[in-house]
């Protein structure tokens, strides 16, 4: 069947879990006061009492939880999916219809959580006396289970025979309308715990995992301890304050989320049309308001938009500061870079950035400054780190509150274009065709082969600058 | 002492006694060091001090934990569902799926949409993983591997590499990178190159802001960072105490951390230059199936078996909601928020898709159409559509319709589609 032949160990914890969650809603469906009203069922020409309908089941559901009709209906195929409830008139097919079809409740004898997993000679048994009740009727995918049992547990097949047969002798003295229902509830059980092929195995966890380390308990504790001292020490920011940052950001962000305020000109997926995704694509001649708009929200944005730090690199030029950037580029290329060229990127960014007289020398305080040039002696991924947050901030608090104010940006938001919302299609036959894109693997290779050629004529450009 | 069976994550020389055998990672007075199973039963013996018993330091740590919720406790002025009552209430939202994406021949475990938004790589457990262009619907790539149960897949930034993970069932716990080339009829398998290794299942994986560098968590309880041309391990992060399900890197200015969620119940927040554990949470009840960061990086959510989501915030160092309701009976294996962080999607075991208001706390929507188990939902890049794989086989695109002239549309295409089928009525009289 699965990997997960193994006893209870893992994921079964999480199945377990399930179980009893269900448990509960069934306990509370049968509760004399609040649960449900049942009846008796005819079926053919006997009557099964206790009976319920499958429209009363969602009714009740919707109720109790306060949900719609679709996710009652849901719920409720979930309950007869995992077996606590079986329809009587189609037995085999478990789902939940939401008409006048009736239902049962599962025995707890029957429920899955009792019982797990099931065990092969069980289902031996079962098997064995529906063929001697079926005179060897039995369905296809039950023969060939049947004659693999016998194969593999050959030497109890006495004791299988016997069992069946004092069990089949035993419900031959009990009435009817019993034996239907005890029939029916082992069947169900069966059609969940060894499901015909080409149905969905509901018992399927998928990985198992088996692994815990809390063995360890001295070392586990101490850790613990440790952690939690740690943990007392730290900084904490009042409640109010951080919840209230949540808030701004939301709102802040609300129109450029598509999913709440939709997207113009159109979404995409909705319209078939691909201007949206055209319009806001890296490099475009004019970018679009919602765009310009979001670099003023806070600096990371900027630079995180290829357009961005590009107009944010031509108003530093104008400043005579942009030697800042480029040392940034030049660190994050390092930071995030191939580990065989660290050694080479940093003599690089020493050349052009911190050593006296530099062509482009940057300007941090002395004690960085120090920290970094020991650093450099024996380089590493992160030796930059401390000179570049320096930089960072001082243009994060400097030049960009002065490039927000800027004319450059000023003129670049009035430029900008507002698309204007497509004017939906009267006629929906008419379905745009959907073109494909240029391959991202194609566009990275002109960019690469763009940057080669950069590279070759000898100026400092960042990796990822160009796309 | 001798039955007692323990996850191995190296090979080599004991730091202490010098002999080869399997070795545990552990950490002495914050140093990581491995030692065989011998010195570290040894070792922790000798823990103990003078006057201290198991019992004493389980006291010890019970009571260290409740003094930290004290803490926590007291700069708490106000819940996030009292703050967020001045906030609208979101508008009935209508989202509807209208791209099932059929080709996968078992459980699709994983998918990752690419940066040019219309893209996604899907690996299922058939062996295969797809790439797919979700708007044509056309299949762009199809790499088989050679086992099943490929359980993670992910683009890098610069999307010339994809990257997928194998795990599981004996020596096949590998991350390999493959870079995607033009040629369709060219054999991109034979192209895999293997970068990370641990010994045991790979459960997640990311790629940091560039090709170069993976950050993998696995079944062994650790977390690592690789680097891709060499396959070199850089850091590894250790301190859960069960399999790390789950990674989601920081989008904050200096991109250095990143939180893990796994079967101990905890999520913790590392810092990658270091290897060191800044922060843990602790409040859910069972497995973190799934973490992931708010967009604007103050806060993380957790997707969970005991079948809610919570939110925590990392700057006041707590647990801020609990999305959770009396009809959600299953566990939520994966959670993503939308772009402006005020959705949260998550993925049930019940084949649903819960959509939760994160700062009201309240269900939006919910969306079905899965026939099984969702496994991964996923925002795309710029917001515009949410993408959900499953273990039916399939993979799902849905968007929202929740902009008003959009009732117009309908009910004019209604309309249409009324004519037509009375047309059809009076021709099939005939």
């Amino acid at each position: 069947m699965t990997i997960n032949t193994l006893a209870k160990g893992g994921c079964h914890r999480e199945q377990m879990a399930c179980f009893r969650k269900m448990e509960k809603v069934i306990v509370a469906m049968q509760d004399p006061d609040m649960g449900m009203k049942m009846r008796n069922q005819r079926l053919l020409i006997t009557v099964i009492p206790h009976a319920m309908t499958g429209h009363d089941i969602i009714t009740w559901l919707t109720h109790k939880y306060r949900i719609s009709e679709e996710e009652a209906l849901h719920l409720g195929n979930m309950l007869v999916k995992y077996g606590y409830i079986y329809p009587l008139k189609e037995p085999r097919c478990l789902v939940l219809r939401p008409d006048e079809s009736p239902y049962r409740f599962q025995t707890p004898y029957f429920w899955t959580s009792t019982r797990w997993p099931a065990s092969e000679l069980d289902y031996a048994i079962y098997l064995a006396k529906k063929n001697i009740r079926k005179q060897g009727e039995l369905m296809e995918y039950e023969k060939e289970r049947y004659s693999l049992l016998h194969k593999r547990i050959n030497h109890t097949w006495d004791f299988v025979v016997m069992q069946a047969r004092e069990q089949l002798r035993s419900s031959k003295q009990r009435r009817k309308a019993d034996r239907i229902v005890l029939e029916c509830q082992e069947q169900a059980y069966w059609l969940i715990n060894r499901p015909p092929p080409g149905v969905n195995n509901v018992l399927d966890t998928g990985l198992e995992r088996p692994n815990n380390f809390s063995c360890r308990v001295t070392l586990v504790s101490n850790f613990i301890i440790e952690a939690c001292r740690k943990a007392l020490g730290r900084n904490r920011v009042k409640s109010s304050i951080c919840l209230e940052g949540f808030l701004k950001y939301s709102e802040q962000y609300l129109n450029h989320d598509p999913i709440m305020q939709g997207c113009l000109p159109s979404n995409p997926w909705i319209s078939d049309d691909t201007a949206h995704w055209t319009m806001n694509a890296e490099i475009v001649p004019v970018p679009t308001r919602l765009r310009v708009e979001r670099w003023s929200f806070s600096f990371t944005e900027l630079l995180n938009d290829a357009m961005g730090r590009k107009e944010f690199m031509t108003y530093l030029e104008k400043e005579f500061s942009a030697e800042n950037l480029y040392f940034w580029q030049a660190c994050e290329d390092i930071r995030h870079g191939e580990n065989s060229k660290i050694v080479e990127k940093v003599e690089d960014v020493y050349k052009n950035f911190l050593a006296p007289g530099a062509a482009r020398w940057v300007n941090i305080d002395s004690k960085t400054m120090d920290k970094t040039l020991e650093g450099i002696k024996r380089p590493h991924r992160f030796v930059m780190d401390d000179a570049q947050m320096h930089i960072y901030f001082l243009m994060k608090k400097d030049s960009y509150p002065r490039y927000l104010k800027s004319d450059l940006y000023k003129n670049m938001l009035a430029k900008a274009i507002v698309p204007q919302e497509t004017k939906k299609s009267v006629f929906p036959f008419m379905r745009r065709q959907r073109h494909s894109s240029p391959s991202p693997a194609q566009t990275a290779t002109q960019a690469a082969e763009e940057e080669g050629l950069a590279k070759g004529a000898g100026a400092n450009s960042a990796a990822g600058s160009h796309f | 002492m001798c039955d007692q069976t323990f996850m191995a994550a190296t090979f080599g020389p004991c730091d202490s006694c010098s002999k080869p055998s399997p070795l545990m990672n552990i950490y002495i007075k914050n140093e990581a060091t491995n030692y065989c199973s011998l010195c570290v039963e040894m070792m922790a013996c000798q823990g103990l001090q003078k006057g201290e018993t198991l019992e004493s330091l389980k006291r010890e740590s019970e009571t260290l934990k409740k003094k930290l919720e004290e803490e926590r406790n007291k700069l708490n002025d106000v819940e996030l569902h009292q703050v967020a009552e001045k906030v609208e209430v979101l508008s009935a939202l209508s989202i509807k799926t209208r791209r099932v994406l059929k080709g996968h021949g078992n459980k699709v475990l994983c998918m990752d949409w690419c940066k040019d938004k219309r893209r996604m790589v899907s690996s299922s457990q058939d062996g295969k993983v797809i790439v797919w262009d979700a708007f044509t619907l056309n299949k762009e790539h199809g790499v088989p591997l050679p086992c099943t149960w490929v359980l993670a897949c992910a683009y890098a930034p610069l999307r010339s590499l994809c990257l997928i993970m194998n795990g599981y069932l004996g020596l096949d716990n590998k991350c390999s990178v493959i870079p995607l080339s033009l040629d369709k009829n060219e054999n991109l398998a034979a192209k895999k190159k293997s970068v990370a290794m641990h010994t045991n299942y790979v459960s997640g994986c990311s790629f940091t802001n560039s090709d170069m560098q993976l950050l993998t968590s696995s079944g062994d309880g650790t977390c690592a960072l690789w680097d891709v041309e060499s396959g070199q391990l850089l850091q590894s992060f250790h301190g859960h105490t069960a399999d790390v399900l789950s990674l989601d890197l920081a989008p904050s200015e200096t991109g250095n951390t990143f939180v893990s969620g796994g079967c101990d119940m905890k999520a913790n927040v590392w810092d990658m230059r270091s290897g060191q554990n800044i922060q843990s949470f602790e409040s859910h009840e069972s497995d973190i199936n799934c973490v992931k960061y708010y967009p604007s990086g103050d806060a993380f959510a957790s997707a969970s078996d005991d079948a809610t989501c919570r939110f925590y915030d990392l700057r006041a160092d707590r647990e801020v909601a609990v999305y959770q309701k009396d009809s959600i009976i299953f566990g939520a294996s994966t959670c993503d928020f939308s772009l402006s962080g005020r959705l949260l999607f998550a993925g049930y075991n019940d084949y649903t898709i819960n959509v939760w208001d994160v700062l009201k706390g309240t269900r939006a929507t919910i969306l079905f159409g899965h026939e099984n188990r969702v496994s991964r939902v996923r925002v795309s890049p710029d917001g515009t559509a949410l993408g959900s794989a499953s273990w039916d086989s399939t993979l799902r695109v849905s968007w929202s319709f929740s902009t008003g002239s959009n009732y117009i549309f309908r009910f004019i295409k209604l309309l249409f589609w009324v004519n037509s089928r009375l047309v059809l009525e009076f021709t099939v009289a005939f």
